[in-house]
């Protein structure tokens, strides 16, 4: 690394990233804890850096008011992105107070070592601090006008540092649940049961009387309950259900598990690898597969406390993005960006865009009516039904293979409901109540392809994986993205790629299997990307692949390789299974080669998440609608894994120097995959349509 | 109204309460116990639970009337010594979390469930908790090695 990091130049002054006074080391990050460490592993980067103790190191707020602006904590990039600015900035910052120290020493800066965050020259035993040397360095320095720093802490691996905001979490008023503030109150919104209703009226004097209920707030179709106390409010709000009428706004297809309501709402494909004219002679074989769409399904309630102040709006959110939900809020209200504040606070685990934006305006617009503090927790239900789902997705592909079996042509369309509809992309504010206010809503807005600029490659998060990491020399690649479902969908934990490697990893196994080779010489003979190569050999060593192993019989095994996007984390296993009635994931062996490993529990603990929540999401997990509106309302109609359904799971961290990238989403893809190859294997039967369920199993099976 | 007394982390407490209130209300609301966390309120995810008498309740679903009397115990104010102080430190030590929302409860089950006579099995604790629990971010691994060590321990104290 020798150019400034993007996320360094467009927040270029050091005091950006750094506080330091006679006392404390403060890192300022803009990437914020969401339950996947990232805190820790932003202290041990700068600690390396710094050459201080991580103990030694605090965790400055991310907010509007002083944060850099690092957009969206999302995409796997915060150690990537975030990471490397930070290194970068840790680095400058240390060469600017080893020029001060050395000044004060009487030596040359590059001469000088540094030790547990003081300084020394060669041969002499005399210290000085980061802290004694604060009040003389300035760090409203701007990066772009110093030399590349030398970077000490590349290639140090963290084995022994513990998570820093886990013993607080195992403790009370660590999340912004707990958040009170002096006079606050707390509310609660009424919203529909079915995705294509709206609020037509409602008898707001049902609750004039109810105990605690300080307001009724209905604006347009936005309604909400302000009282003293939670419970007040969210017993008012189930009593103002009973007196609302509801429009409907919109008809819904009829759900069914294969997805293929998303044909009858097909849109123009954009086309990534142009469709080959003419077909090449050889053995066809051609396959649908689909996902229903998923919940984030997080524990914790989807959380904002708003306060207005003299008309200026401070909000806690448990936001993926402070700068672009700041943005968003400000729109909707009409407010100038500097009379509103986003302070991220943490929340119940995230795993992409979930409700916390939306409840941020449902605090904001309930405080501004009240003039007071109000946190506005959303219900179980509201979770489950409102909240962005993961995209439904539907995914044909059709390959040509020779006599040998090599494949000579591929051709692949994805299908999909909108993965990236975070607040302010496109034209919509994207925010559940601005919807409810009448802002134009996500249904009219058809999305352009984005070419964003944080990926090396175009990304329309549906298409995300959808090129396949073996070397094809017949390409074509299409993505059907519908400007909006029946239910609101957006990002979550690997967007398309949970859909996507498990066609595609599928689809090689169906390959293999119709040439006779087995799956894992198949995937070698057609990988010439050497770090997937190693990944996937270091997978089957560890799993024990064996080649020709017999299936049947209940028990299988199979193989899933991807690298996240095509440009993060490589991520291979070997999956066991046993299937009797249901499948039992008996064990996962999987390698990982994320570059280099900032911290490494970090990176098993991330891994270990994503196997256990893919697994859940490819064997028991689908929501949707029925005549009564949406089909899951509670959790016993979103079963997830539990203690009981967890695999004897092992991971290999494979090491190397290449440029260190994030790990959250490496495994969604892969681990749906090596499921349904092992249970492929152990049936003699493919199952093609997540979730693979008891009733699934049975139908297959029925029909042969 | 209705004037109710119980222990609380060690605290003899006594106040007027709605009884039909839910123990979680009281508890966060009332007497600022914020280690105990709000989840989906249907008695279903567990993040709530608090130890009553040293079983595990879960308090959304637990009206205040029902800890009249009795002792209360939670994770934030677990008292050293206790199997809840022992659980959770396990716990620490495995880095057996990722966001931490559903873990206190989980923390405050165990500990409940090995302060029994007999200590119970692996399975009778893991069903337990499956049906008790949910955990979202795939901690699980983490949690059933901090168990195993944790059960191990209340055997071993309970053979000696």
């Amino acid at each position: 690394m020798k150019e400034l990091p993007a996320n360094l130049i467009a927040n270029p002054k050091l005091s950006q990233w750094f506080d330091i006074d006679r006392s404390h080391v403060t890192i300022c990050s803009g990437k914020v804890e969401l339950g996947q460490g990232i805190e820790t592993a932003m202290a041990i980067v700068a600690a390396s850096e710094l050459r201080l103790d991580v103990s030694q190191i605090s965790i400055g707020r991310v907010d509007t008011g002083h944060a850099p602006n690092e957009g969206y904590t999302a995409g796997s990039f915060s150690i990537e992105h975030g990471g490397s600015a930070l290194r970068v900035a840790a680095a400058m910052t240390r060469e600017l107070f080893a020029e001060a120290a050395a000044t004060r020493l009487g030596a040359r800066p590059e001469d000088l070592i540094v030790e547990d965050g003081r300084f020394r020259a060669p041969g002499r035993n005399e210290f000085i601090s980061y802290g004694d040397l604060a009040d003389s360095v300035d760090l409203d320095v701007d990066a772009r006008s110093r030399p590349f720093p030398r970077l000490l802490g590349i290639g140090e691996i963290d084995e022994k540092t513990h998570r820093r905001d886990l013993p607080g979490k195992l403790g009370g008023g660590a999340y912004i649940q707990d958040i009170r503030l002096p006079g606050m109150l707390f509310g609660r919104v009424l919203r529909p049961h079915s995705p294509n209703l709206r609020l037509r009226e409602l008898n707001e004097t049902a609750v004039a009387l109810h105990p605690g209920v300080i307001k009724v707030v209905v604006r347009n179709g936005f309604a909400g309950v302000v009282a003293k106390r939670d419970e007040q409010a969210l017993e008012a709000v189930e009593r103002l259900r009973q007196t609302a009428r509801w429009e409907k706004v919109f008809d819904l297809p009829e759900d069914n598990e294969e997805q293929s309501w998303i044909d009858s709402l097909a849109v123009k494909p954009t086309i990534i690898e142009e469709p080959q004219p003419a077909r090449l002679p050889g053995r066809r074989k051609k396959a649908s597969f689909s996902r229903p769409y998923l919940l984030h399904a997080s524990i914790g309630p989807t959380c904002a406390v708003a306060a207005w102040d003299e008309g200026k709006l401070t909000v806690y959110s448990h936001t993926q993005g402070v700068y672009p939900l700041r943005a968003q809020l400000a729109r909707v209200l009409g407010f100038d960006l500097s009379d509103v504040t986003v302070i991220h606070a943490h929340g119940s685990g995230c795993y992409g865009h979930n409700g916390a934006d939306d409840v941020a305006l449902d605090a904001a617009l309930l405080a501004q009516a009240v003039g007071v503090p109000v946190m506005v927790m959303w219900s179980r239900t509201d979770e489950l039904t409102w909240s962005p789902h993961a995209a439904a997705m539907r995914v044909q592909v059709e390959a040509t293979q020779d006599e040998q079996g090599a494949i000579i042509d591929w051709a692949y369309h994805v299908k999909s409901t909108p993965h990236l509809a975070r607040p302010g992309m496109g034209t919509a504010p994207n925010l559940l109540a601005a919807t409810e206010l009448g802002f134009r809503d996500e249904v009219q807005e058809t999305p352009a392809p984005r070419e964003k600029t944080n990926f090396k490659i175009a990304d329309r998060g549906g298409d995300r994986n959808a090129r396949p990491i073996y070397a094809l020399p017949r390409l074509s690649l299409l993505h059907s993205e519908l400007p909006q479902g029946p239910l609101r969908s957006s990002a979550m934990r690997g967007l398309g790629a949970h859909l996507n490697v498990f066609a595609i990893e599928s689809f090689m196994d169906e390959l293999a299997l119709d040439a006779g080779r087995d799956p894992l010489e198949f995937r070698l003979a057609h990988l010439q990307d050497e770090r997937a190569v190693a990944v996937l050999k270091a997978a089957a060593d560890l799993g024990n692949w064996q080649p020709g192993e017999a299936g049947g019989e209940g028990r299988g095994r199979g193989l899933g390789l991807a690298r996240y996007k095509g440009t993060g984390a490589y991520y291979a296993c070997v999956v066991t299974v046993e299937v009797d009635e249901t499948v039992r994931l008996v064990s996962v062996h999987g390698a990982v080669d994320a570059g280099h490993v900032v911290h490494k529990d970090g990176v098993l603990n991330q891994i270990e998440g994503g196997i256990i929540q893919s697994a859940s999401w490819t064997l028991k997990e689908r929501a949707g609608w029925n005549e009564d509106g949406f089909s899951v309302k509670g959790w016993d109609d979103y079963p997830i894994m539990g203690f009981t359904e967890i695999p004897h799971i092992e991971t290999r961290v494979l090491r190397n120097s290449e440029p260190s990238v994030g790990v959250g989403e490496a495994a969604a893809g892969p681990v749906a995959a090596g499921i349904g190859n092992a249970v492929a294997h152990a049936l003699g039967v493919r199952i093609r349509t997540m979730p693979i369920t008891r009733e699934r199993i049975f139908k297959m099976l029925m029909e042969g | 109204m209705k004037r109710v007394s119980f222990v609380l982390d060690g605290q003899f407490r006594e106040l007027e309460a709605d009884p039909e209130l839910s123990v979680l209300s009281l508890l966060r609301d009332d007497l600022g116990c914020l280690g105990v966390r709000p989840g989906c309120l249907m008695g279903r995810c567990g993040s709530c639970t608090v130890l009553v008498d040293n079983r595990p309740i879960q308090s959304c679903s637990a009206p205040v009337w029902s800890i009249d009397g009795r002792t209360v115990a939670t994770v934030a104010g677990a008292e050293p010594g206790s199997w809840l102080a022992r659980v959770r430190e396990v716990f620490l030590e495995e880095q057996a979390a990722q966001c931490g929302y559903c873990v206190n409860g989980i923390v405050t089950t165990v500990a409940g469930l090995l302060a029994n006579s007999p200590v119970p099995d692996r399975d009778h604790l893991l069903k337990h908790l499956d049906e008790h629990h949910l955990c979202r971010c795939g901690a699980h691994v983490r949690m059933l090695r901090a168990i195993d060590r944790l059960l191990d321990e209340a055997h071993r104290g309970a053979a000696a």
